[in-house]
This record gives C-alpha cells, structure tokens and sequence, in this order.
C-alpha cells in the first residue's frame, strides 16, 4: 500500500483585491499517493496555479478551521501539516522536499548552468565536492553535462527548462511540483521535457504535480484532474 | 558557489550603473573630505591650543597695542608661570601673496612658553645673542629654499621701512597639527627701529601669552590679570589661547557653518545616488528574490544579498574617493596663496567620516530595497516580469 504523499482536507483559498474578496479555490480535498504524477487541467484563472503553490507550501490557504471542525483548510505534505510552520520553518522544509519547475525556467541570468543548478545545494552542508558530484550528476540526468559553463542567455528553451529540472533534482526532493513546464517550448522541446519528467517519475519514484494546458504532456501523467471555477474534478 | 560571488555578480550585472554609482560615491567621498579638511584647516589654531597658556589683549580690539610694562605686573598675578610677549608684524616677503605669520617676539623667553616648536639649541642660543636673528617654520624654509646663514628681507607695512633678517634656527612641529609657518624675530629690533622711525610707538606688544601652572585656574587668573587693568587706559582682555583662537574662526563662522553644511548634504547626495540605483536594481530583481525564496532561501540570505551588494558599492566607491581625497587636498593647497592655512592635512577623524559615511549609505540605501523584498510575497515576486 503506497502513502499518502499529499492530502488536501477541505481547503479554500480566496484572494484579496482591493476590499473585493475573490474565491479562487473551494473546499478542495485532494490525496496524492508517494510516487504518483498528477496533471491539474482546467482553463485560465481556474486556481489551477493557486492550488499548486499551496501544495508546495508558497501560498497559503485561508484561515484554518475552528477546533470544532480542525480538519478545514489543512495541508499535508510527506508527513508535515503546513499550517503549523513558520516562514523560515517553511523554507527549510522547501528546501528538503520540494523540487520547482516553473513556465519560465526562472534562472539567475547572472550565473552559469552549473552555479543555476548549485543554488539549492547552497543551503545544505554538504561539501565542495559532494555538491559538485550532486550537479554533475543533475546535469548528466537532463543531458547538459557539456552546458555547465554556458549562461542561460547561451541556452534554447528546452535546454534552460532542463537546467530548471536539474535544479529541480538536485538536493533529491521527494516531490517535484511542475507549472506550465512545456508552456514556453516548442513540440519537441516539450517531448523532451515530459519524457524527463516521466523518467523521474519512473526511475526516481518521485512524486510529481504539474499544472499543464498541454493534452500531449497530461497524458503523459498517471492522473488527470481537471479545476473548473474552483472546484476539482476526476 | 557562495553568496559572496552572487553578490559580485549581481553588481556586476550592470557594470555601467554600478561604475557611474561607484564614481558618484567616490566623487561625493572626495568632495566630502576636502571640505572636512578646509573647515578642520580653519580650526587647527584652536585644535593646537595649549590649556595652560592664557593670552591677554587689549579689550578693544587685537589691534590695539599693550604697554610693555604690563609684563611685570601680569607676573605677579598668583597662578602665573610665565609672561611673553608678541606684535603681529605682517610685512611683504618677496610677494604679498606670500602669506606667513611674521611675528616679533621676546626672544629670551617666547619659545618656553611654546614648547611645541622644537629648535636645536645651539642654534637657539644663538638666535637670542644676534638682534637681526630669526627663526623659521619647517615649512617655510622648504617652501622658500632657506637654510640657516640666508637673509630674509621683507618690506614693513604697519610698521614702514625695510628690514633684513638672517635665518639662524629652524623649528620642527612637535606634532602634525602644530603650526610650522612662523617666522620669530626679535621685538627689540622692531623696537628700535620703531623707536626710531615712529617715536611715540615704541614700547608697546601686541599680545601677552601667559603660562599658568594650572589650567583649570584659567577663568580665575584671567579675571585677575584683567582687574589690574580696568579702568585704566588700555584695558585689557584675557581668555584661554583656544577662545582667543576661536575668535579668529568665529570671524568666518558663516563660511565654515555652509561648508559643514554642504560637507554633510554631500552624504544625504551619495544617500540618493546609491539608493536609486538600489531601489531599480531590488525591483528588476523581484522575481529573482521569489524563485530564491521558493528554494528555500530565507529572509536573511535575502537581505544579505541586498545589504551585500550596495555595501560592496559603497565601500568601493568610498575607498576610491578616499583613496583620491590625498591628491586633491594636496592639489587644492598648492593652489592657496602659500601660508593660506599653515595646517591643511586630511586629518584621521576625517577618513573615518569618510569610510564611515559610505558604509552608513550602504546600509541606508538597502533599507527600502529589502523591506519591498522580503516583505513580497513569493506568489507575487513570481508573477512580476522582470
């Protein structure tokens, strides 16, 4: 029997403008199994995004339920109920268990492939050399060992979304939350890309939640679920 | 990789910007020390100041002279160690933009009581035997190629006619801060040739400069030395030597006021030039500082990136500007009629200001930039283009 990698337990989430309240997310409840990838569908402004970040523990949910009813607006990840960590708690435990791939590889331009995919290791202790076999090894993964010196400016797209997921991989995460990652690229970068995602998936037995508008790439995913107006669906 | 090269890199990111807001910084740095200097230029009379000598004047006016009989009495006022004498004597040497100070002095007794001018004292000895003798500054005997043995003659003004010394001591500064641009000669030569050329002006002195064995008795032996005198025909003024070289200042208290106050608006300048470039840079950066904050960088690796960065500007810019302040100082003095201020050094209190100024905008200028990034929230750095 697999665990319950991440659990959803009733959680709404709405966001300010102005004095306007705007509901993106309501009563959400949603388990995804150790080892699973999951696609989120649903049109633009459907909370698809919104409900990725509070999985990966970049958002939060609106306010936690009453003692009466605990169990409203919690989120478990690997084993940690969210709503009970602080910011730099929070960091930390990012830091641990989560991997991020974004639509816009969101890489540092001032620092090369290497130095883009050493980032998160920054923070652990790891040694000079531990963190240079845990890059290498990242880089080997996604295919741009021979890229590690080139600056982002220097790479296709595909290739800055690869080093994306090798900065992703590289302080082993136990699960990888993916937004949009073959939005920006072109039909065989995007292959490129999923074909990845599916190795870490199959081979890494990590635990992926992406966020796609792509059919090709949602079915490249174990489950499908699709938002529509804040409200999940199979 | 560590933080540190982040930092470099990102300054480097722009190097046109940062290199117009490091040359600001030093420019402003620069500007901020010379200014420092003139006003502590201004003030080295006051900063030199024994406390143990009092001077006494007329109570009309510093141009006004004193009877020489006063000595005796100021002598025998309780408290009083000693009692010279001195007459500001001016004149023309070679060029009357050549300024120094030229004094006529008692010569058996002034140097006791300025025990700052350092003379040989064979060479003292000297001096006191011959009335035609003087004794230079350091300074003005390299300015003007004087060895011991050379005739100076210089042309009187107040008091009229020509007279030529022969240079028979030079004085070192015991300290930096002392003045090394007097040129001492005797009173009784003036004297005579007063006596002589003007009768009826001999026998006067300028200032009397009193050493009294505590100083902390200067308000009492000055109240008594000026009781003697009240009442009489010239009445007199005593004050510490730093009052009576604050009176001096105080003569170009507006100047020196607006010259501290734009030393200090200089700063509030470098405030904005780094703070500009600060506040664009944090904001192009935004999305960067969120993706950071999403891999698990915290507040302080965020603040340390921004804090790191205009510091590493500041500090740059100030070292260059300090490092510059020496030549332009030295550049602006050659530039003074000689003698203008006989002590123009970048003093040590000013480098501090100066470092610590530009660390103090470093910090300052990160302010804004840093409560905007860790008080974003990661979903929002996420959604701005950068």
């Amino acid at each position: 029997m697999s665990h319950q990698t991440i659990e959803l337990k009733n959680v709404s989430k709405t966001y300010m403008r102005d004095s306007l309240e705007i509901p993106v997310l309501s009563n959400i409840s949603l388990t995804v199994p150790e080892g699973e990838f999951l696609a989120l569908m649903g049109p633009s402004g459907s909370g698809k995004t919104t409900l990725l970040n509070l999985i990966a523990g970049i958002d939060r949910p609106d306010k936690k339920g009453s003692n009466r009813n605990p169990y409203v607006n919690q989120i478990i990840v690997h084993g940690t109920d969210l709503g009970t960590l602080g910011e730099s708690a929070l960091a930390a435990w990012r830091s641990r268990h989560m991997g991020f791939i974004f639509q816009f590889y969101n890489l540092l331009p001032v620092l090369t492939a290497y130095e883009n995919v050493e980032l998160p290791l920054l923070l652990t202790k790891l040694s000079r050399k531990e963190k240079r076999e845990h890059v290498e090894a990242a880089l080997n993964l996604v295919g741009l060992a021979d890229r590690m010196q080139h600056y982002p400016k220097q790479l296709s797209g595909g290739q800055e979304q690869r080093v994306a997921i090798a900065r992703a991989v590289v302080s082993d995460p136990t699960i990888i939350v993916a937004d949009e990652p073959t939005g920006d690229l072109d039909k065989v970068s995007a292959a490129e890309i999923m074909t990845l995602l599916e190795r870490l998936k199959s081979e890494y037995k990590k635990t992926i939640v992406m966020v796609t508008h792509d059919p090709r790439a949602a079915e490249k995913a174990h489950k499908v679920m699709h938002l529509e107006k804040g409200e999940l669906s199979s | 990789m560590r933080i540190r090269k982040l930092v470099f890199k990102n300054m480097m990111r722009h190097k046109l910007r940062s290199l117009l807001t490091v040359l600001g910084i030093a420019i402003a740095v620069m500007a901020f020390g010379l200014l420092r200097t003139v006003v502590n230029a201004w003030y080295a009379g006051v900063d030199a100041s024994s406390v143990n000598r009092l001077i006494t004047r007329h109570a009309v006016s510093f141009i006004f002279t004193l009877p020489l009989s006063y000595r005796d009495q100021i002598a025998r006022v309780p408290g009083v160690a000693n009692v010279t004498f001195a007459n500001w004597f001016q004149g023309v040497y070679i060029d009357p933009d050549q300024f120094f100070a030229r004094l006529a002095v008692d010569a058996d007794t002034y140097l006791d009581a300025y025990p700052e001018f350092i003379v040989e004292p064979q060479h003292l000895e000297t001096f006191k035997k011959e009335r035609s003798a003087c004794i230079i500054g350091e300074k003005i005997a390299q300015t003007y190629n004087l060895k011991l043995g050379d005739i100076m003659p210089v042309e009187g003004d107040i008091y009229p006619g020509s007279y030529e010394f022969v240079v028979r001591a030079i004085y070192k500064p015991r300290e930096k801060r002392t003045d090394a641009t007097q040129m001492l000669f005797h009173w009784k030569y003036l004297d005579e040739r007063i006596r002589q050329s003007q009768p009826g002006r001999e026998g006067k002195v300028g200032w009397y400069i009193v050493t009294i064995s505590d100083p902390t008795k200067a308000a009492q032996v000055s109240e008594a030395i000026d009781d003697l005198f009240a009442n009489s025909r010239a009445e007199t003024k005593s004050e510490t030597e730093a009052a009576f070289q604050q009176s001096f200042v105080s003569m170009s208290g507006a100047i020196i006021t607006a010259m501290n106050f734009i030393s200090f608006v200089i700063i509030g300048i470098i405030l904005l030039v780094l703070g500009n470039t600060m506040v664009m840079t944090a904001r192009e950066r935004m999305r960067e500082y969120a993706v950071l904050k999403t891999l698990g960088f915290t507040r302080g690796h965020i603040i340390g990136l921004i804090a790191g960065e205009s510091l590493l500007i500041s500090i740059i810019g100030g070292a260059v500007g300090l490092f510059f302040t020496f030549p332009t100082t030295e550049a602006f003095a050659a530039a003074l009629p000689s003698g203008w201020f006989p002590v123009f050094e970048v003093a040590p209190t000013t480098i501090v200001l100066s470092a610590s100024s530009a660390v103090l905008v470093g910090v300052l200028a990160a302010l804004f930039p840093i409560w905007r990034a860790t008080s974003m929230k990661i979903v929002d750095g996420l959604r701005q283009v950068g």
